[in-house]
């Protein structure tokens, strides 16, 4: 009982922040909102007992690509949202394309078939701590993984500072 | 007819709920209650940003150095390979040395980029 | 369409029912009792928040051969709360220009990532508010989200020092998360574990019952660390009182200012916590003190809290610059190093 309540808290409280994230004008502000949604998803891991997963949606997300989103808004320095033209200039016609959308996700939704239960239930999970069972599984059997992870990472800090110290020379 | 996943109840952390709901509390608390009692007598000149006196000039959010930019993207990355290390070590003893070796790669590919962004001068503050 | 209209009857069902159902009695209990226990460690440390300043004035003016705060009750020892009367009751200016939410919300956000931190900290055996496996992750999660507050009160004020202060700070405060996150590494490859319990209790096995002469190289790279992140003497460029008045919180006056001022406070309380649990081993000490379980804790916590003091009486400011080149081309690597000597230790013995 409690925790089909808990979901369904999460799940229209995510819905509904990442509705104002992109209905805000100001862009910090919505920054900000998405920082509450980043803090509901950690909770929602937290559901399924994935702990370690709660504290890098945290960590890595809120306290990292977030602040990186910010200073990419202050550098931008925009203080309401720059007007473009609107790509469809009848309102109508567009409510009725996302309603339309919606619709047909509503209707396929009945027939999304559910995947087997994988091993790491949350009381498999609590046996032996989520971080544990993660790092076991992680440097172990997804080696390979692992490793072009850290390839990907040196591909994002050349990156970084080739695209940066483009624009710091001209 | 709903798809739900969870099923679990995180109760170890509903102590850090109530202490999240607390500390929110205790500074909005303050800020409430004092706003009774302090006095609140604002005119323009009190209400501009301060400049030691002069009035301001220029935007106050002005365009900033893409320094900063750079550090927050390096930020990024060397948080996500901190994230990678504390499983690692949670597990350390339990793998042993093919645990070891596999971070020494991990470690010695990021260094590659470690280096190239200190070649390229991206640690220099001029 | 239909099962859906039932299905948001079924929630609002659900939901009164949790609420209502029965056990709820047992479970007010158990909140009463998590309440009473956090509004204890809140009410402790927010006297020590309010004597460490009193103490820095103390310390760092006999230092300088001067006597401190000494009008307010017997040396001064009235004086937090004098300090405390007058914000409270100061006037409330916000700026014209300024962003009314964000600039109310800012201190909050910085009280409550620093406080928020306390509920993972174990003050003695068996007394932790929230046991989490995750505790040190918990930890270095909230003190990321600190750079809010720093950021969102430099950006709402809308003045260009409060803007600059904002900026450097949170970079600096970013660059040696990092540092920090690393440093804690070796610690965790020790003990096995991200729970703070655990890892004190993993140190009793080592000499003086500390992981701080394995661990050396973590713990001074960790202090330094923990110099930066809450923005303390050499580290306080955001602030700088010479060039940028006072950084971030320039527009800030009364309980406002009172709020950064002592989310800066709990954050120094916080880590000195942190570094007695993960390096000093805690609430052990080589031999047991009667009645006061959490006697040692409060000598290794007031050392290191001493010591933040010390530096700021002895170390002058460092320039932007070598900020920034000491977080990234010494500590890093040094981590980095140190992490390696652990591993390889590890698997000799």
């Amino acid at each position: 009982m409690l925790p089909q309540v808990l979901f369904l808290y999460f799940a229209f409280a995510i819905v509904a922040l990442s509705l104002a994230v992109i209905t805000r004008k100001n862009p910090v502000h919505s920054v900000i909102f998405m920082l509450v949604l980043f803090f509901h998803i950690a909770a929602l891991y937290l559901t399924l007992n994935a702990e370690f997963l709660a504290a890098i949606q945290i960590i890595v997300y809120a306290g990292a690509i977030l602040v990186l989103f910010l200073f990419v808004v202050l550098m931008l320095n925009l203080k309401e949202e720059v007007t473009e033209h609107r790509y469809i200039s009848l309102w109508a016609v567009g409510v009725l394309l996302s309603i339309a959308i919606s619709a047909i996700f509503l209707m396929t939704l009945s027939s999304i078939p559910l995947g087997a239960k994988g091993v790491f239930s949350p009381d498999v999970i609590a046996s032996e701590t989520h971080t544990v069972a993660l790092g076991k599984l992680l440097y172990t059997e997804f080696l390979y993984p692992f490793e072009i992870a850290s390839v990907i990472l040196l591909v994002a800090i050349v990156g970084a500072v080739v695209l940066a110290k483009k624009r710091l020379k001209s | 007819m709903l798809i739900m996943p969870g099923g679990y109840v995180p109760i170890d952390y509903l102590p850090v709920l109530i202490f999240m709901v607390i500390a929110s509390a205790f500074g909005l608390g303050a800020l409430l209650v004092g706003s009774i009692f302090r006095p609140r007598r604002p005119y323009p000149e009190k209400l501009m940003p301060y400049e030691s006196g002069n009035p301001p000039v220029g935007e106050p959010r002005y365009r900033f150095s893409i320094k900063f930019y750079i550090i927050a993207m390096l930020f990024v990355v060397f948080d996500v390979e901190t994230v990678f290390l504390y499983p690692w070590a949670v597990v350390f003893d339990k793998i042993g040395l093919y645990a070891f070796v596999e971070m020494m790669i991990f470690i010695a590919i990021l260094l590659v980029g470690y280096v190239y962004a200190w070649k390229k001068e991206a640690f220099k503050w001029d | 369409m239909d099962h859906i209209v039932t299905d948001i009857l079924e929630f609002i069902f659900l939901m009164w029912f949790a609420i209502f159902s029965a056990g709820t009695l047992d479970v007010l209990i158990n909140i009463g009792i998590i309440i009473l226990k956090i509004a204890a460690v809140v009410a402790v440390v927010m006297t020590h928040v309010a004597y460490a300043t009193y103490f820095e004035r103390k310390a760092i003016g006999h230092m300088q051969v001067r006597l401190g705060p000494m009008r307010v009750g017997p040396h001064g020892i009235l004086q937090p709360i004098a300090d405390f009367v007058k914000l409270f009751f100061k006037e409330d200016i916000i700026p014209a220009q300024a962003d009314k939410p964000l600039f109310y919300i800012a201190p909050v956000i910085a009280v409550f990532a620093a406080m928020s931190s306390l509920a993972v900290i174990p003050f003695f055996n068996g007394f932790v508010i929230a046991n989490l496996n995750i505790g040190l992750l918990f930890i270095l999660a909230m003190s990321s989200i600190g750079a809010y507050g720093i950021i969102m009160a430099g950006w709402s004020s809308n003045s260009k020092y409060s803007f600059l202060g904002g900026l450097r700070s949170s970079a600096q405060v970013i660059s040696y998360e990092i540092a920090m996150g690393l440093s804690l590494v070796g610690v965790v490859m020790m003990a096995g574990s991200l729970n703070l319990t655990d890892i004190v209790k993993a140190q009793q096995a080592y000499p003086l019952k500390m992981y701080i002469f394995p661990q050396f190289l973590g713990f001074f790279v960790f202090m330094v660390a923990a110099f930066a992140e809450t923005n303390r003497t050499p580290f306080d460029l955001p602030e700088a009182e010479s060039e940028l008045v006072a950084g971030y919180f320039v527009e800030y006056s009364g309980m406002r200012f009172a709020l950064f001022f002592a989310a800066e406070y709990i954050g120094m309380i916080l880590m000195a916590l942190l570094g007695a649990i993960c390096y000093l081993g805690g609430w052990n000490g080589p031999f047991q003190i009667p009645y006061i379980p959490f006697a040692w804790l409060l000598v290794k916590v007031y050392c290191i809290v001493f010591l933040f003091y010390w530096v700021r009486a002895t170390v002058p400011r460092y320039r932007y610059d070598q900020l920034m080149a000491l977080g990234w081309k010494i500590m890093i690597p040094l981590t980095l190093l140190n992490i390696v000597i652990t591993g390889v230790i590890k698997i000799l013995t």
